[in-house]
């Protein structure tokens, strides 16, 4: 049973290397970005994990009349940390999945393909003219 | 009272003047908020290190929320030094782009280009000074999505390819770095790096702890182009505009050196890292490959500013080879030349900068015969070079002595001997530019320049006269650069 109880880290591992996979393999580089993108989702869902507690509720503290909190001592929490630095991670991956895509709009606009061969060997013929040039 | 707050300021003033550089639309203005901003900080960066110096620890809670749970800043000889390094060469180098920009960089895009400026040298003084390892992540962040902004803005088309292979290589690596700090986090309980180092001993037979160890060291040895992980530097370098290379060159990579020095030798200790996982054995051999080989690679470029990033491979190579001896004298060594090094690359590519304003090219063809039309320039790559060098009087020579020192130390003469005959691999590619320069027949394009203006020259010349000072007089530099060793073997920061 150790398998399914490691269910969520299983599918933190799968998506991790289907993400990679996609970054390494494929040549198109909007594609690269979505397997970049899966490769920080899967970093996520691994934070999000952690933070819980099995049986744990959301850690809110809800106060009685005489400010002590309710049953303070029975009810456990899940640890809401991994989740508040998952907003971040969340801000930082979007930030630099526009920055990827608008450089892949730029290099379209430059060299007419998206298609990493293909901007490879004008990238080539560029360093060729570079070494012509007087 | 504001004294007491030069931990926050160091940080919120780059910040501030990045935000306010995309509000203004002239761009000179926006230049002047960017250089203040960077003098600010490195007034702050000043001010922190003769604290630190005095014997100080500087231990500061940002917004009041006390460490564990709130963020704390903390600045002890290693860091400081490192925040003096990126401070100090930010304002130097903005003072140069105000003019290098000018001409490389779309006019309309300036005010931009100062904004992602100064997120970036926010991005690195925050890495230095914070004590809490998820915020070096998210520094880590911002100084980077910056930088691949700057470096898209070259001229050259290969800019935009090459910023977009540095995207996914740094987003590797930075994700890399979270799921180490995730796992300490899962492991410890705590993000604060000091908390961290007291309680990862007690956890070190654990194998959630190495694993965050090998995320730890992969992801940032790819921040900081350890080589096998390099392939990301040299084309970045080549092609981002020249005010840009000599920011990134001469800082970012010294910014991930520290932050390897930070998780190896105060998060989990001397004697984990390098006594039970044996890590010198790992680095010693990579540093020497990176050494030797990339030094090789230089001399076959024709593109002199990606020689000279191939160049920093290797230098960042002897920096990783001073740090696998895990002595006091091999780390001394390795932070006296994370200091040199940013001076003299910085020297150097600005240098650099200079020839692409006055002839739009850095290809040595376009090189020859430029000693009699621009002396004062390539008087300064000459200089640089001979510190890259390691020759005497310039500072390359105080840190390769106490890096072949170190290595003498352990008892390993054969690596000494190693690097004293990769330097010479430096004195053929710099060579080979020298003789350009000066033996070389002036190409029609390269006959009629005439020199670089003074606006490019004083700050290029303020890092080469940096060069020779602290080449003839280190005891500034030596001081800090031991007692920061000191210290990172000692433990705690």
């Amino acid at each position: 049973m150790e398998f399914l109880g490691l269910f969520n880290y299983w599918v933190v591992i799968f998506l991790m290397m289907v993400g990679f996979y996609a970054l390494i393999s494929r040549g198109n580089l909007v594609k690269k970005v979505v397997g970049l993108n899966l490769f920080q989702t899967s970093v996520i869902i691994f934070y999000v994990s952690t933070g819980k507690i099995v049986g744990g509720t959301a850690p809110i503290l809800i106060e009685d009349d005489h400010g002590a909190a309710e049953g303070a001592a029975e009810v456990l929490y899940s640890n809401p940390l991994p989740h508040v630095l998952m907003l971040t991670a969340i801000v930082v991956g979007v930030a630099t999945m526009a920055m990827a895509l608008a450089l892949v709009v730029r290099i379209k606009e430059t060299y007419g393909t998206i298609e990493d061969d293909e901007i490879q060997e004008q990238v080539l013929a560029d360093e060729l003219h570079e070494g012509a040039r007087p | 009272m504001i004294a007491a707050h030069l931990p926050a300021i160091q940080i919120v003033a780059p910040l501030l003047a990045a935000a306010l550089c995309v509000l203004v639309p002239w761009k000179r203005v926006s230049w002047g908020i960017a250089m203040a901003g960077a003098v600010t900080a490195f007034a702050a960066s000043v001010g922190l290190l003769s604290r630190v110096l005095g014997g100080e620890d500087i231990r500061y809670a940002l917004g009041g929320w006390a460490a564990p749970w709130g963020i704390e800043y903390r600045v002890d000889a290693v860091n400081g030094l490192v925040l003096l390094i990126v401070a100090g060469i930010g304002v130097v180098v903005t003072l140069f782009a105000l003019t290098s920009v000018e001409r490389e960089v779309d006019e309309r895009r300036i005010p931009l280009f100062y904004g992602a400026w100064m997120l970036c040298l926010c991005g690195l003084l925050g890495i230095a000074i914070t004590g809490d390892a998820f915020n070096i992540f998210v520094f880590l962040e911002i100084s980077s999505l910056g930088t691949y902004a700057l470096i898209a803005m070259g001229s050259d088309r290969r800019a935009l390819v090459s910023a977009f292979r540095y995207l996914i290589m740094g987003s590797i690596g930075a994700s890399f770095i979270v799921i180490g700090i995730g796992l300490l986090y899962v492991e410890t309980g705590t993000l604060n790096l000091a908390d961290l180092a007291e309680r990862l001993p007690a956890l070190t037979g654990e194998r959630t702890v190495l694993v965050a160890f090998a995320f730890l060291t992969v992801g940032t040895s790819l921040k900081l182009a350890l080589f096998p992980l390099h392939v990301w530097l040299p084309d970045a370098y080549a092609f981002a505009p020249s005010a840009v290379t000599g920011l990134i060159a001469a800082t970012s990579t010294k910014v991930a050196v520290y932050v390897l020095l930070r998780f190896f030798f105060t998060v989990f200790g001397v004697t984990y890292s390098f006594g039970e996982l044996s890590l010198g054995m790992w680095l010693l051999p990579l540093a020497l490959v990176a050494i030797f080989t990339m030094s090789l690679v230089a001399i076959f470029q024709r593109n002199i500013k990606r020689m000279l990033a191939y160049s920093s491979v290797a230098q960042i190579g002897y920096i990783i080879l001073g740090i696998s001896f895990a002595s006091v004298t091999g780390l001394t060594a390795a932070t006296l030349h994370l200091f040199n090094h940013a001076l003299m690359k910085g020297a150097l590519f600005l240098a650099l900068g200079c020839v692409m304003y006055r002839v739009g090219s850095v290809h040595i063809d376009a090189l020859r015969g430029l000693g009699r039309r621009m002396p004062w320039t390539m008087a300064a790559f000459t200089a640089g070079g001979l510190s890259l060098i390691g020759v005497p009087l310039t500072v390359g020579f105080v840190s390769k002595w106490y890096l072949v020192l170190g290595a003498l130390e352990q008892g390993m003469w054969p690596v000494a001997a190693l690097v004293l005959v990769t330097s010479t691999l430096a004195v053929v590619y710099i060579w080979r530019v020298v003789e350009a320069v000066y033996f070389g027949e002036p190409s029609a394009r390269a006959g009629s320049v005439s020199e670089a203006p003074l606006r490019l020259l004083v700050p290029t010349w303020a890092l080469i006269v940096a060069n020779l000072y602290f080449g003839i007089d280190a005891s500034l530099t030596t001081n800090v650069a031991g007692q920061a060793a000191r210290a990172l073997l000692g433990g705690a920061p």
